[in-house]
């Protein structure tokens, strides 16, 4: 039919725009029981640390309207694990891998970066420095956008492997955030991680989480990720991952129009764990309905119109 | 690219029934039979209860019981909030949308050992597959035995333990050859007056000779069947229950305690994917 869904995010070859959000796809192996991997334009895994984590205590979710709070806390198995057991499951597929990294300190993440540059397989890093659920690291880097950038600088040194950035929706300007990490070597950004949340048992008085806050994803967060992706596709030329909430191939398209290049299913995986295929296949219709050659003139469009 | 053996299944099933046996407990059948060929005992299904993201989450519920030769597929649940209430409502001819089968499942005994199944209030609803399948091992085997100890061998000890007599799953299609039932209530309205494990506990006292347990229920009784098996060195498995996100492994929501390498702390494993049946002395406890 000729339509072109390729698309390229920050040196990382996509043959189709549609990604997972970390945290919400395991390493994989998961959801390849149900889907074929080979579908998806990348993956991106769940965070890795230099040492294995054991994560919050429970519970760890708890169900909102439309959405959800979770404060795993990056349990994970360490990055020298993820290298050894689940990096080569993926690679038998056709499919660029996003590592999503995390770290107590700056130094931390250089050395994730460098470890991961040297590990093979490796198609490109997602920093996160958003993640709302841990004490020490995460959104104390994101949310300072000088913090943030230091964090950058020195894994854009560790590493020549595309770098792109998880910005945190948990500030006063995600634009000045963007602006320094771009300024800072950023390739990519991706927006928005989970938003601040709590939820309180009234039965038993006491917060429903374990880590007492949480971060909210789902539905519910959608309209506060789209504009977070209007304001920063208007600010900086970096092309952009969004996700928040996307359930479906029109919420992707939203994304999309407001600048996304690409799109990450996250939540959704849990609740329909072949959202992230529908979603291509919406798109895919949607394109030929309208008459759509390449999914790059869609990109940003909101602002043409 | 996805290995037959290892697909989890996703998609509408008809339902075929959806009543209410027991006051605030539903009995719902599916003709699900990819699903129903696969399955083994311990295992569940994840189960969206709207079409609307609110409730947003699916609902595990464990499979019952499953009549593979009609691809039929049956879950207990009890009607316990938002989602299971709105399950309710589904009618005959409706279709729900199910994943599965999901997670580890029960391990069978070895030939030859004696067995006891024990189901606390709805945690009673997996066992049921489970006494199906011994028994259907042992009536396979027991075709050729004779001798007496060998016909006693060909027993099940099923412990059923409930608040109250009412609420005590139907045994009516149930009364398979070689299973004994023994019941217990709270309130003493049925069977023996308190717990199911208090019972356990009575008749081992009186030396019946157990080789192996199975448990699910509330997690006070789990833990006092691990400590009453522990002390016995009585082998067996407890099936978990952890508020869950996804159902396959990849949010990791469901962590539970499992004691370490060593023993004296735990490492948290998830009830979704590494269980929810877990090996009895493995499960952290605390001191």
């Amino acid at each position: 039919m000729g339509i072109n869904l390729a698309v390229n995010i920050g040196g990382i070859k996509m043959k189709n725009p549609v990604t997972t959000a970390s945290g919400t796809f395991g390493f994989g192996s998961e959801y390849g029981r149900i889907i074929d991997l080979n579908r998806l334009g990348a993956i991106v895994v769940k965070g890795t640390t230099l040492l294995p984590r054991e994560g919050n205590p429970t519970p760890r979710i708890a169900e909102t309207p439309s959405g959800m709070l979770n404060a795993i806390g990056l349990q994970n198995p360490g990055v020298d694990s993820f290298i050894r057991e689940a990096l080569p499951f993926l690679r038998d597929y056709d499919l660029p891998v996003i590592v999503n990294i995390a770290g107590d300190t700056v130094e931390d993440y250089a050395k994730l970066a460098g470890i991961l540059d040297r590990a093979g397989g490796v198609a490109g890093i997602e920093v996160n420095i958003s993640c709302p659920n841990v004490k020490k690291g995460g959104l104390q880097f994101g949310s300072d956008p000088e913090s943030a950038a230091e964090v950058i600088r020195n894994v854009r040194q560790a590493t020549s492997l595309p770098v792109i950035v998880k910005l945190s929706p948990n500030v006063t300007s995600i634009v000045a955030v963007a602006e320094k990490v771009a300024g800072a070597g950023a390739d990519a950004l991706s927006m928005i991680n989970t938003l601040l949340g709590m939820a309180i048992d009234i039965k038993s008085r006491r917060p429903v989480l374990g880590n007492i806050m949480g971060g909210l994803s789902g539905p519910a967060v959608r309209p506060v990720a789209v504009r977070a992706v209007w304001q920063v596709y208007q600010a900086v030329k970096l092309p952009i991952i969004g996700m928040g909430g996307i359930t479906c191939a029109a919420d992707a398209l939203e994304f999309i129009m407001a600048g996304a290049t690409a799109v990450a299913v996250g939540t959704a995986n849990f609740v329909n764990p072949r959202a992230t295929v529908e979603v291509l296949e919406g798109i895919e219709r949607f394109m030929a309905e309208n008459g759509i050659k390449d999914i790059a003139e869609l990109v940003g469009i909101a602002h043409r119109c | 690219m996805i290995h037959p053996e290892k697909r989890i299944h996703c998609k509408k099933y008809r339902i075929v029934q959806n009543e209410e046996p027991v006051p605030g407990h539903r009995l719902m059948c599916l003709h699900a039979p990819e699903i129903a060929a696969g399955a083994k005992p311990g295992q569940f299904l994840h189960v969206r209860c709207a079409d609307s993201t609110d409730p947003l989450l699916r609902r595990p519920i464990s499979i019952h019981r499953v009549r593979r030769d009609e691809g039929l597929l049956f879950m207990f649940y009890r009607v316990a909030g938002r989602g299971t209430s709105l399950l309710t409502a589904k009618r005959e001819g409706e279709e729900i949308d199910v994943l599965g089968p999901l997670g580890n499942g029960f391990e069978l005994p070895s030939p030859g050992e004696r067995v006891a199944v024990v189901g606390g209030g709805i945690g009673a609803a997996p066992l049921f597959f489970l006494v199906d399948e011994i028994m259907a091992e042992i009536h396979k085997r027991g075709a050729d035995l004779t001798d007496e100890q060998d016909t006693a061998r060909q027993a099940l000890d099923f412990y059923l333990g409930a608040a109250t007599g009412s609420l005590l799953p139907s045994l009516n299609s149930f009364l398979v050859r070689g299973v004994r039932v023994h019941m217990a209530t709270d309130d003493g309205s049925v069977g023996y007056h308190g717990t199911v494990t208090g019972l356990l506990q009575q008749h081992l006292d009186e030396q019946t000779h157990i080789d192996r347990i199975y448990a699910c229920g509330p997690a006070p009784m789990l833990r006092a069947i691990d400590e009453l098996a522990i002390r016995r060195g009585i082998r067996g498995q407890l099936s978990l229950e952890e508020r869950m996100g996804c159902g396959v492994g990849a949010c990791l929501s469901c962590a539970c305690k499992i004691k370490n390498f060593s023993g004296d702390g735990f490492t948290y494993k998830h009830a979704c994917s590494d269980g929810p049946v877990f090996n009895i002395g493995e499960v952290w406890y605390g001191h």
